[in-house]
């Protein structure tokens, strides 16, 4: 369970990213973030990946608070977490195998596990024949589809997808999110921001609609409203 | 899991080293030159030390003795001088030895042979040469060498000591001890300045380098690596960066110095700068190759380290 509690950002220039925002994620819960640019989408996300800390407010994950975290204990906590961005954040100098194993290098999984479970994400998001590609090589979903494959590999809690189709083209688009549900079938929290309004109102799940660093909605099974 | 761990890491970081093929070439070729600057410094450094080791050895201080004094006498003092420390060796040249250096000196001049032979004696008295290990301890020298001279008396109860040329080469000797010291001491500045400058032009370059990889750094800490898993690749890359350049360093070093010794040779006063170099091969190449690895990852880990606040 991930709760925000009164969670309040104010930049030193003076900008309110958030104001006393509120809620709740429960286990195995598909949760979209809609709003404008700016409404503060982007800035919970990197709360949550304690990326960066509120002026006021904490953020918990189960019973942990996420912004107390010391140091040599986030890397460790970020391993729960499996990310997906819009600009992919791929290494370029890695090959699609690799910049996958290398997520599971860092949980300390022995080869064995690796080469097993590699070739099984690649599987799942169909980009065997891609394997000894370098990401330059890549189109946009493909590069997004590795970006989940490594996403998902280590078998995470949550991902938080941050406007990962923000790039994409409809078909490719429509790829990504049917494979971010099908995890979510398979039991993975699912963070998705995005303002993508077809996305949502395909998805039927909950919604949570943010306007200039509050929520405006919150939404069983939502539409995009705004 | 440690040796799973460095071998992920030095693997990566082999990786890294061949894949960012232009930039791993620049880190090589400005260490490169910064080891170029360091082996050059140790080069003339050798030479300086030869040729001044050679001036030294061209000063003396001659102890001129009258032609009546015992060779055993001579041969006494002799004996103390070479026991004292600061003295390096002594040269004893006899009368009989005297002349016929003199002869062979004057060989073209038929008038003063002349003037010689009229003589009917030998008017040349023996001396001793002492070289002392330091241009400095001349003066030490001169003075035991006062006091004994009036202590040793000859058959005819005279000082067999003539003369001791201290004082007029006295100008000569000191103002060649200050030019040693300047010139050691402004040869150690230069190399420091040489070195420091160098130094940090290759730890400007590798920060580059990794300035360049600022991104990838952020992903790693993203993907949740630890500070250890992302500075270590580049280390280790830094690391390769150093060994191959010292070892170019070396290889250059040893052609560069065949050449110069082959070609310009005569430039250098007797001074062997291919031998040199082989003979302190084994030193020369621990500094080269110790100061190419701890420039390379000292630099890279330093600057990797500046990237992971986050």
């Amino acid at each position: 369970m991930i709760v925000f509690d009164k969670i309040t950002k104010v930049y030193p220039d003076g900008t309110v990213a958030l104001e006393e925002v509120s809620f709740t994620i429960e286990p195995k819960e598909f949760v979209s973030l809609v709003g404008h640019s700016g409404a503060g989408k982007t800035t919970l996300v990197k709360m949550l990946l304690s990326q960066e800390n509120p002026s006021s407010g904490r953020v918990f994950y189960e019973s942990l608070d996420i912004n107390k975290l010391k140091k040599h204990e986030i890397h460790h906590f970020r391993r729960k977490i499996g990310t997906v961005f819009q600009d992919f954040k791929l290494l370029p100098n890695k090959t699609v195998y690799e910049n996958i194993s290398f997520a599971m290098e860092m949980s300390g999984r022995c080869d064995d596990e690796i080469c097993a479970d590699v070739p099984h994400v690649l599987d799942l998001v169909d980009l065997t024949h891609r394997a000894y590609n370098f990401p330059h090589e890549l189109s946009g979903g493909e590069k997004q589809r590795v970006a989940i494959a490594r996403a998902i590999v280590n078998q995470p809690d949550i991902i938080i997808a941050d406007e990962p189709t923000g790039n994409l083209d409809p078909i490719n688009t429509n790829d990504i999110i049917h494979i971010l549900k099908k995890i979510n079938d398979l039991g993975t929290t699912i963070i998705l921001t995005t303002h993508n309004k077809g996305v949502i109102d395909s998805l039927g799940k909950r919604v949570i609609t943010m306007e200039k660093g509050k929520i405006v909605r919150d939404d069983k099974s939502g539409k995009y409203v705004l | 899991m440690f040796w799973l761990t460095i071998k992920r890491i030095s693997k990566s970081g082999l990786q890294n080293f061949f894949r960012n093929g232009f930039v791993s070439f620049s880190s090589v070729l400005v260490m490169t030159i910064t080891l170029f600057i360091i082996t050059s410094i140790i080069l003339l450094g050798g030479f300086f030390n030869y040729s001044l080791n050679q001036v030294k050895n061209k000063v003396d201080v001659n102890v001129y003795f009258i032609t009546t004094a015992d060779e055993s006498d001579i041969l006494s003092v002799k004996k103390s001088l070479e026991s004292l420390p600061e003295v390096s060796s002594v040269e004893y040249i006899s009368r009989d030895q005297a002349l016929v250096d003199f002869k062979e000196k004057h060989k073209g001049d038929d008038l003063t042979l002349q003037a010689l032979d009229e003589l009917g004696d030998n008017p040349l008295g023996a001396t001793l040469n002492i070289k002392a290990k330091d241009p400095s301890q001349y003066a030490g020298i001169a003075k035991y060498l006062d006091d004994m001279s009036s202590g040793t008396l000859s058959t005819g109860g005279l000082k067999i000591v003539d003369k001791v040329n201290y004082t007029q080469n006295k100008i000569v000797i000191e103002r060649l001890s200050s030019i040693v010291n300047s010139v050691n001491i402004l040869g150690i500045w230069f190399a420091v300045i040489f070195i420091l400058v160098s130094i940090i032009v290759t730890f400007n370059t590798i920060k580059l380098t990794i300035f360049m990889a600022k991104d990838e750094i952020s992903v790693m800490r993203l993907v949740g690596a630890s500070s250890t898993y992302v500075k270590g690749p580049f280390v280790i890359s830094g690391l390769l960066s150093g060994v191959i350049s010292a070892i170019i360093i070396l290889i250059a070093f040893a052609v560069i110095t065949f050449f110069i010794n082959h070609y310009y040779g005569l430039y250098f006063v007797g001074f062997n700068l291919f031998n040199y170099y082989i003979t302190n091969f084994l030193q020369i190449l621990g500094i080269i190759l110790g100061s190419g690895i701890v420039l390379g990852a000292l630099a890279s880990y330093l600057a990797v380290h500046r990237y992971l606040r986050n």
